[in-house]
C-alpha cells in the first residue's frame, strides 16, 4: 500500500480539496514562441466573417497573446520566452541574424509572463515593422540560415532549468512547408542538414519541438516536405498534424489554441478490472474551477513579503507543543484520542488503484449524482503493454450498449465509488471538441445526499400538477428561448476577468481600470422580441391567470407588511424607553458607559441605526450620530 | 437546536427470519445514536423490538393483546448504554407482527409528548414484512392501516420503513409480502413515510439516513423568465459531501491530576518580515498582496471594495438548449434543488409546467445564479427536470454548476481510430469485452440495484464511528477492519464475479498484459503491486486471482510441500501455515510423524534424538494451535513412538 504520508497529513490540515484542485509548481513548463516573421507571413491571410481578414502573422500573435493571458490565471509560474524570426533586426545573445527575441524591461527573455509583457505584446503589432521588421532570412547566395538561427537562440533560451522539473517546449508557427524552397544544389543540402541536425540536437537535450503549421488558402501546409523530418515525425503520427486549409478564422484559431496546450497528467493509476487484469491509465483534470490565485500578506509599509508562523499553544498550560499533537473527538463525556497513524490507516480502505465492481445502464446515472468535478482517464501503454487495447475494447462496449462502470477509487484521501462514462470522440471542423476517453464521476454515498422528504414541508393534499394546457404553454415557450449553440464553457468567468483586469492595471500603475463586460447577463433584447414576450404572456396566463401582477403584489406586501409592522413597533418601543434618558447630557459627561448595552441600544433602534458590535462600537456610533 | 430536537422510535424486527441481518441492524442503529451522541446530543431516542418471545408494553398492560413486542428503551435523551442495548438486540424467537409494533411506538410518542413537537416526531420500522400480520377485529387489515395512517398524520408523526427483501429473504411467501407490501404503501401514500426496500446488507447500512441535517435555503427569490415573468422559488443543496469529522488537537501538556484540563490547543498564527530582525506585524500595518504572475499587487480591503466585481443578486434564465449539448462530466459541483415556493401553488404550477414541458422536449435551462447579496462571483449552471414520482411531492429541478472558459482545459487527445492495429481489440477481443460489459450487470432487471448511492454508506465513516465507539471503551483498541458488508463497496462481489467466472475468464485468455520491458527496473510499479483483495482475511473473493497475479509471488517463494532432512521443524511450520487447502494440516502431521519415526528408527547411538525431540515439540505445538482433535492425534503419535521405543 503505498500512502503518501504527506498526502494524508494535508488533508488533514488545510482541508482536503487542496490537492484535488491546485497545480504543483512542481511541474513548471518552459515555453519558447517561435513565430516565422517573413514577407509572406503577412502577405498571406486567413478568410474571415466581416471581411476583416487577419494575416497569418497576426493570427499567431493574437494566439499567443490570448495564451499569455490564461497562462497568468491558471499557469502562472510556467515560464514563456517570444522569440521571431525572419525579421530585419536582430536582438539575440547570440548576436545570431534574423532572429528578434521579444522582451520587456524588468524580466529575463525567459521568465513568468509579467503585466508589462502583454501589455506591450498587445501592441506589438503596431509596431512591428518599424521596430523589428520583416525579411527573408534564407536567401539564394546569403549563408545566412534564419531557421537554423532561431532553433539555435530557442534552445540557448531554454537552457534553464532540468528537465527533470520541467517540461521544455518549442512552438513553431510558420506558414511556409519548404523553408529551403529557394534555394539551389548543394547550398539547400547542406542547409537542410544543419537545421535538422540542430533541431535533433534540442530534442536529445528533451525539448520537445512542436510545429503550428498555418495553411495559405490555395495551397494546403505539406508537412513532408520538410518539417515530418525536423520534427522526427513518421507514418502515423503525421495524420494529426493535417490542417486543412481554408478554414474559417476562427476555427483555426480555436484549433491553434488547443494546440498550444499540452496534456498533464495528474496521477497514473491502475485500473483493476479483474483480479490478475489490471491495466494502466492515466487521470487528467479537463475540469477544474480557476480561482483567483492566492493572497500574500504584505507589510503596508515596506510592500514586502510577511512570513506566516503558526504555533501549537496548550490552552491549560500555555506551554508550547512542538511534535504534531494527537487528535481527539469529545464522545460519550470523554475524549477519544486519535494518533494521525490511527486516522490515516482508516482512511486508507484500500490500495490507491481503481477496482472495477460492474457495470450499470446509463439510466442509472442521476442528475444528483455528484459531488466534484469529473476526472478524464485515458489508457496509456508506457508501463503495462496491452492496456490500451482492453480500455478500448471496454471502452467500445459501454458506448455500444449504453452502459457505465462503478468502481471504486480508493485514494489516500478520498475514496470514494466513481461512475465510469465513456465519451465518444466529437470533433467539429477538424477540431476535436470531446476527447475519446472515460470520465470518472465521483459519486456521493447515502451520507452525502439530502432526503427530499425532508426538504419538502408537509403537507396534507397532494401537491398540484400542471395540466396539459399549461405544459404545452410551457413549451412553446421553451421554443421561444432557446439558445440552440450553446456549448459549455463558452462564457468568460466575469467575476476572474474583472479580479485580473483591476490587477493589471494596478501592476502597471494605470489609472483607469478597464470595464470588463459580464456575458453572462440574460439577453435582454432578444428577451423583448414580440414573440418571446407573446410567448411568455400566454404561459403566464395559463397559469396564473388575469392576476399575475395582482397576486404578486399581494404576496409581496403581505410579507413586507408584516415585517414592516414588526419593526415599526420595535422603533416605537425604542423611541419610548429611549425618552427615558437624556442622551445629549449622559454623553456630555461621557457617561454613556455607565448605561447597559440593552439602553444603548433603545437610543440606536429609536435613530434607525445599526445595533450590533461590542459596547465600545455602539457608544461610538451614538456619538457620531450626536455630531461629536 | 433545542427547538429541533428529534423524537424517533426504532421500530425493529427480531423475529427468527431478522435473525441472518440483526448484525447489521445492530450496527446501522447504533451509528444512528452515535451520531446524535455528537452533532444532536438533545434528541430522544426509544427502542421497541418485536418477534420476541416475551411481551413488555404499556398497551397490552392497559388493553390486551400486542404479543410479543418489547419496550427495550423508553423514550429519553441519547447516551452511551442506548448504545450497548442496540449492539446486543436479543434475537426473538416467534414472528412478529409489524402493525401492532407501529402502534406501540405511536402510542409512546403520543403519551410523551401530545400533540405538541408536530413533524419532529418519528418512527422508523426496520422489518422483512414476510410474516402475515394479524386480521383487525373491525374492517379490513386495510381500514385498519388507514385509520393507523390517519392518526400519525394528525399526530405530526413520520415514519421511515426499511424494508430487508430479495436474496435476505428467499423463502417467504409471495402473497403475504405483497399483502404487506400493499399495506406498506398506504402509509407512503398517506403519510410522511419513506419506504426503502433493499436487498443487501450493505445497503442496509445505507438505507437508514443515520444524520439528519436540517436543511437550509441557499436562495429564497424569484427565478426570472424574463424581466416580467418570475416565479418564486427556494434553492436547497440535493447532495452535500459528509466530510470526515475534523477532529480537535489534542495536547497531553496538561497534568494528569487535572481534572479539569480541557486538553485543547490553540494555534496561533504571527506575521513576521522576513528580514533578519523577524519582527512580529500588527494586524492593522498588513495589507493584501494578489498575485499577478511573478508580481504581487498590495491592495488594501477598502480599495479592492471599491473595484470588485459585484453582481446584484438573482436567479435569471439565459434560455433553454437541448439535453445533449451538456454532458454530464460537465457537472463541477454538488447538486442543488430548486422548488417552488410552498403554499405558492401557482408556482408550483408554473414549475410542473416547465419542468414537464422541458422532460417532454428532451431540453435543459442555463441559469445565472447569484445567490446571495455581496456574493462575489456568479455561477452558470444547468436546470434539469426532475419530475415527481410521488403524488405528495410536486415537481422540481435539479442544478448543477457547469465551467466557464477558464474552469476548461481543452486538452487534445489522439483519437483510439489513429491507434496502430497491435493496439486494437480484434474482434473476438471486443465480444469477450461485450459481454463482460453485459453480465457483470449490477441493476439486473427485477432485482434492486446494487451499490446505489442513495444506499451505500461511506465505508470510511461507518469505520471512524466503529473505531470511535470502541475506543471509548478500550483507549487501545485497534481500527478495526472492514467487515465484508463493506467490502461489497471496495471490492467487487466475488458472487457476482464468480457466477460469470467464465467470461472473465474469456477476457483474460484474449488479452494479454505485458510489463514494458523498456521501462527501467526502479519505474516498474505497476504489476508487482499487491493487490488488495489478496488480504489474507478474505479467502473467497481471490475466486479468480489465484493464477495470474499471485504467479509472480509464487515464483519467488519456493513452496514446500514435504517435510525436508534440513529443517524439518521451520518445514513443518510453513506446510502447516499454508492455507490454500484444508488439506495441508493433515498433510504436515502425517508427514511429520514418519520423520519423527523415521529420526528414531535411523538413530545410530542416539545421535538423531535431539531433533527427534525438537520435532516432537514443534508438532506438540502445531497441533494444539490447529484444533482440539489433532491434539488426540498428537497423543497417538506419542503412543506410537513410545510402543516403538520398546
Amino acid at each position: 500500500m503505498d500512502l503518501d504520508p504527506e498526502d494524508v497529513f494535508k488533508d488533514e490540515e488545510d482541508g482536503s480539496d487542496n490537492e484535488f484542485f491546485q497545480q504543483s509548481a512542481s511541474s513548471k513548463e518552459y515555453v519558447v514562441y517561435l513565430v516565422d516573421a517573413s514577407p509572406k507571413m503577412f502577405n498571406t491571410t486567413c478568410p474571415c466573417k466581416d471581411q476583416k481578414d487577419e494575416t497569418h502573422f497576426d493570427l499567431a500573435v493574437s494566439c499567443i497573446a490570448e495564451s499569455l493571458k490564461t497562462q497568468i490565471i491558471s499557469r502562472s509560474y510556467d515560464e514563456v520566452a517570444i522569440c521571431f524570426f525572419n525579421t530585419r533586426e536582430k536582438k539575440n545573445l547570440q548576436d545570431l541574424n534574423g532572429v528578434f527575441v521579444f522582451n520587456v524591461a524588468e524580466r529575463e527573455h525567459l521568465d513568468r509572463p509579467t503585466a508589462r509583457l502583454i501589455k506591450e505584446f498587445d501592441c506589438l503589432q503596431e509596431s512591428f515593422m518599424r521596430e523589428i521588421g520583416s525579411q527573408y532570412g534564407i536567401v539564394p547566395g546569403s549563408r545566412e540560415n534564419s531557421l537554423y538561427n532561431a532553433l539555435w537562440v530557442a534552445q540557448a533560451l531554454l537552457r534553464k532549468g532540468s528537465i527533470k522539473t520541467a517540461d521544455k517546449r518549442i512552438l513553431l508557427f510558420t506558414n511556409e512547408d519548404d523553408p529551403f524552397g529557394g534555394l539551389q544544389g548543394a547550398a539547400k543540402a547542406d542547409m537542410k542538414r544543419t537545421s535538422l541536425q540542430r533541431a535533433k540536437d534540442a530534442q536529445d537535450l528533451g525539448i520537445s519541438i512542436e510545429l503550428l503549421p498555418l495553411s495559405c488558402p490555395d495551397e494546403e501546409f505539406n508537412v513532408k516536405v520538410f518539417y515530418a523530418d525536423l520534427l522526427g515525425l513518421d507514418g502515423e503520427d503525421l495524420v494529426q498534424f493535417m490542417p486543412s486549409a481554408g478554414q474559417k478564422l476562427e476555427d483555426t484559431k480555436d484549433q491553434l489554441r488547443k494546440c498550444m496546450f499540452t496534456r498533464r497528467i495528474i496521477r497514473r493509476i491502475t485500473f483493476d478490472i479483474t483480479n490478475g487484469l489490471s491495466i494502466q491509465l492515466n487521470t487528467y483534470a479537463l475540469i477544474r474551477p480557476a480561482v483567483p490565485g492566492a493572497i500574500t500578506w504584505l507589510d503596508s509599509v515596506t510592500n514586502l513579503p510577511l512570513k506566516i508562523e503558526r504555533s501549537l499553544i496548550c490552552e491549560d498550560t500555555g506551554a508550547l507543543i512542538q511534535e504534531p499533537p494527537k487528535r481527539f473527538q469529545p464522545y460519550r463525556n470523554e475524549n477519544v484520542k486519535f494518533s494521525m497513524d490511527e486516522i490515516s490507516e482508516m482512511k486508507g480502505i484500500s490500495t490507491g488503484c481503481l477496482r472495477l465492481l460492474g457495470f450499470k445502464p446509463l439510466s442509472c446515472l442521476k442528475d444528483y449524482h455528484n459531488l466534484r468535478p469529473s476526472t478524464f482517464v485515458y489508457p496509456s501503454d508506457q508501463e503495462v503493454v496491452g492496456s490500451t487495447c482492453i480500455f478500448i475494447a471496454l471502452y467500445r462496449s459501454m458506448l455500444q450498449l449504453k452502459r457505465f462502470a462503478v468502481a471504486f477509487y480508493g485514494s489516500s484521501s478520498h475514496p470514494q465509488l466513481v461512475a465510469l462514462v465513456a465519451q465518444d470522440e466529437i470533433a467539429k471542423a477538424g477540431v476535436q471538441i470531446e476527447p475519446p476517453g472515460m470520465h470518472m464521476i465521483y459519486l456521493p454515498y447515502s451520507d452525502d445526499i439530502r432526503d427530499v422528504e425532508e426538504i419538502f414541508p408537509d403537507t396534507d393534499d397532494d401537491a398540484p400538477r400542471a395540466d396539459e394546457d399549461q405544459i404545452q404553454k410551457a413549451a412553446a415557450l421553451i421554443k421561444r428561448i432557446d439558445m440552440r449553440d450553446f456549448s459549455v464553457s463558452q462564457f468568460a468567468n466575469p467575476a476572474l476577468q474583472r479580479h485580473y483586469a483591476v490587477l493589471q492595471a494596478l501592476a502597471l500603475e494605470e489609472d483607469d481600470i478597464p470595464e470588463t463586460i459580464d456575458e453572462t447577463l440574460p439577453d435582454e433584447e432578444g428577451l423583448a422580441r414580440p414573440a418571446v414576450v407573446k410567448a411568455i404572456e400566454e404561459f403566464k396566463l395559463s397559469v396564473y391567470g388575469d392576476n399575475y401582477d395582482e397576486e404578486r403584489d399581494f404576496l409581496g406586501k403581505g410579507k413586507v407588511g408584516e415585517s414592516s409592522r414588526k419593526r415599526k413597533t420595535i422603533v416605537e418601543n425604542a423611541v419610548k424607553e429611549s425618552a427615558n434618558y437624556d442622551w445629549a447630557d449622559l454623553a456630555e459627561n461621557g457617561q454613556l458607559k455607565d448605561l447597559t448595552v440593552a439602553a444603548l441600544k433603545t437610543y440606536l433602534s429609536a435613530h434607525n441605526l445599526p445595533v450590533t458590535g461590542k459596547k465600545e462600537a455602539l457608544i461610538s456610533r451614538i456619538l457620531t450620530r450626536m455630531g461629536k | 437546536m433545542a427547538r429541533n430536537k428529534e423524537k424517533l422510535v426504532l421500530l425493529l424486527d427480531v423475529g427468527p427470519s431478522m435473525h441472518s441481518v440483526l448484525p447489521e441492524v445492530e450496527k446501522v442503529c447504533s451509528m444512528l445514536v452515535e451520531k446524535k451522541l455528537i452533532f444532536r446530543k438533545n434528541d430522544e431516542v426509544g427502542v421497541v423490538v418485536f418477534g420476541t418471545e416475551e411481551t413488555n408494553n404499556d398497551l397490552t398492560k392497559e388493553v390486551g393483546g400486542y404479543d410479543h413486542i418489547v419496550v427495550l428503551e423508553d423514550i429519553k435523551v441519547v447516551d452511551g448504554d442506548l448504545i450497548d442495548t442496540l449492539q446486543k438486540l436479543p434475537r426473538g424467537t416467534v414472528d412478529g407482527d409489524f402493525l401492532d409494533a407501529i402502534v406501540v411506538g405511536m402510542d409512546m410518542l403520543i403519551k410523551k409528548y401530545k400533540d405538541i413537537h408536530k413533524g419532529k416526531k418519528r418512527l422508523c420500522l426496520i422489518t422483512n414484512a414476510v410474516h402475515p400480520i394479524k386480521d383487525s377485529l373491525e374492517g379490513t387489515k386495510e381500514d385498519q392501516v388507514e385509520t393507523i395512517a390517519a392518526q400519525m398524520t394528525a399526530q405530526g408523526m413520520k415514519m421511515e420503513s426499511v424494508v430487508v427483501r430479495g436474496r435476505l429473504s428467499q423463502d417467504a411467501n409471495k402473497r403475504i409480502m405483497d399483502e404487506n407490501d400493499r399495506l406498506l404503501s398506504i402509509f407512503s401514500k398517506q403519510t410522511l413515510t419513506r419506504t426503502v426496500y433493499v436487498d443487501s446488507p450493505t445497503s442496509l447500512l445505507g438505507a437508514l439516513k443515520t444524520r439528519r441535517i436540517t436543511p437550509v435555503t441557499v436562495f429564497r427569490g424569484d427565478l426570472e423568465l424574463s424581466p416580467d415573468m418570475k416565479i418564486k422559488v427556494w434553492v436547497y443543496k440535493r447532495t452535500q459531501e459528509e466530510k470526515f469529522p475534523t477532529l480537535k488537537k489534542y495536547s497531553e501538556k496538561a497534568p494528569q491530576t487535572n481534572k479539569f484540563a480541557t486538553h485543547q490547543v490553540k494555534v496561533d498564527y504571527e506575521y513576521k518580515t522576513v528580514d533578519g530582525a523577524s519582527k512580529v506585524v500588527p494586524p492593522e500595518q498588513r495589507i493584501k498582496g494578489y498575485r499577478y504572475g511573478p508580481q504581487v499587487v498590495p491592495i488594501s480591503a477598502a480599495e479592492w471594495d471599491a473595484v470588485k466585481f459585484k453582481p446584484e443578486k438573482g436567479v435569471k434564465l439565459l434560455g433553454f438548449t437541448d439535453a445533449s449539448n451538456i454532458m454530464r462530466h460537465y457537472y463541477m459541483k454538488d447538486v442543488y434543488l430548486f422548488i417552488a415556493e410552498p403554499g405558492n401553488t401557482r408556482a408550483i404550477l408554473s414549475v410542473s409546467a416547465i419542468a414537464r414541458a422541458m422532460k417532454e422536449m428532451n431540453k435543459v435551462a442555463i441559469l445565472r445564479c447569484v445567490w446571495r447579496q455581496g456574493q462575489q462571483n456568479v455561477v452558470l449552471g444547468v436546470l434539469t427536470p426532475n419530475i415527481s414520482q410521488n403524488d405528495k411531492l410536486p415537481d422540481s429541478f435539479y442544478f448543477n454548476v457547469l465551467p466557464f472558459i477558464e474552469d476548461v482545459r481543452e486538452y487534445q487527445f489522439p483519437s483510439f481510430n489513429s491507434f496502430p492495429v497491435s493496439w486494437q481489440p480484434n474482434e473476438q477481443q471486443q465480444k469477450a469485452a461485450d459481454e463482460l460489459v453485459q453480465m457483470l450487470n449490477l441493476a439486473p432487471s427485477g432485482k434492486e440495484e446494487a451499490l446505489l448511492p442513495d444506499y451505500t454508506p461511506n465505508p470510511v465513516l461507518e469505520r471512524f464511528y466503529r473505531h470511535l465507539e470502541l475506543k471509548s471503551k478500550q483507549p487501545d483498541a485497534a481500527v478495526p477492519p472492514l467487515d465484508g458488508t463493506l467490502k461489497r463497496i471496495t471490492e467487487p462481489d466475488p458472487e457476482l464475479f464468480f457466477e460469470n467466472k467464465s467470461v472473465i475468464d474469456a477476457l483474460r485468455k484474449h488479452f494479454e498484459l505485458k510489463e514494458n520491458p523498456k521501462l527501467k527496473k526502479s519505474a516498474r510499479r505497476l504489476l508487482r503491486e499487491k493487490p488488495s483483495g489478496s488480504n489474507d482475511e478474505d479467502g473467497d473473493a481471490d475466486v479468480s486471482d489465484a493464477q495470474a497475479v499471485n504467479s509472480i509471488e509464487k515464483a519467488l517463494v519456493v513452496k514446500i510441500e514435504k517435510i525436508g532432512d534440513l529443517t524439518p521443524v521451520q518445514d513443518f511450520e510453513v506446510i502447516l501455515s499454508r492455507r490454500d487447502s484444508p488439506e495441508w494440516v493433515g498433510k504436515a502431521i502425517k508427514e511429520m510423524r514418519d520423520k519423527i519415526l523415521g529420526l528414531l528408527s535411523d538413530s545410530h547411538e542416539g545421535d538423531n534424538h535431539l531433533i527427534a525431540v525438537e520435532c516432537i515439540a514443534a508438532l506438540r505445538k502445531g497441533c494444539i494451535l490447529e484444533s482440539q482433535n489433532h491434539t488426540t492425534i498428537f497423543c497417538a503419535i506419542l503412543t506410537c513412538i513410545a510402543s516403538r521405543k520398546e
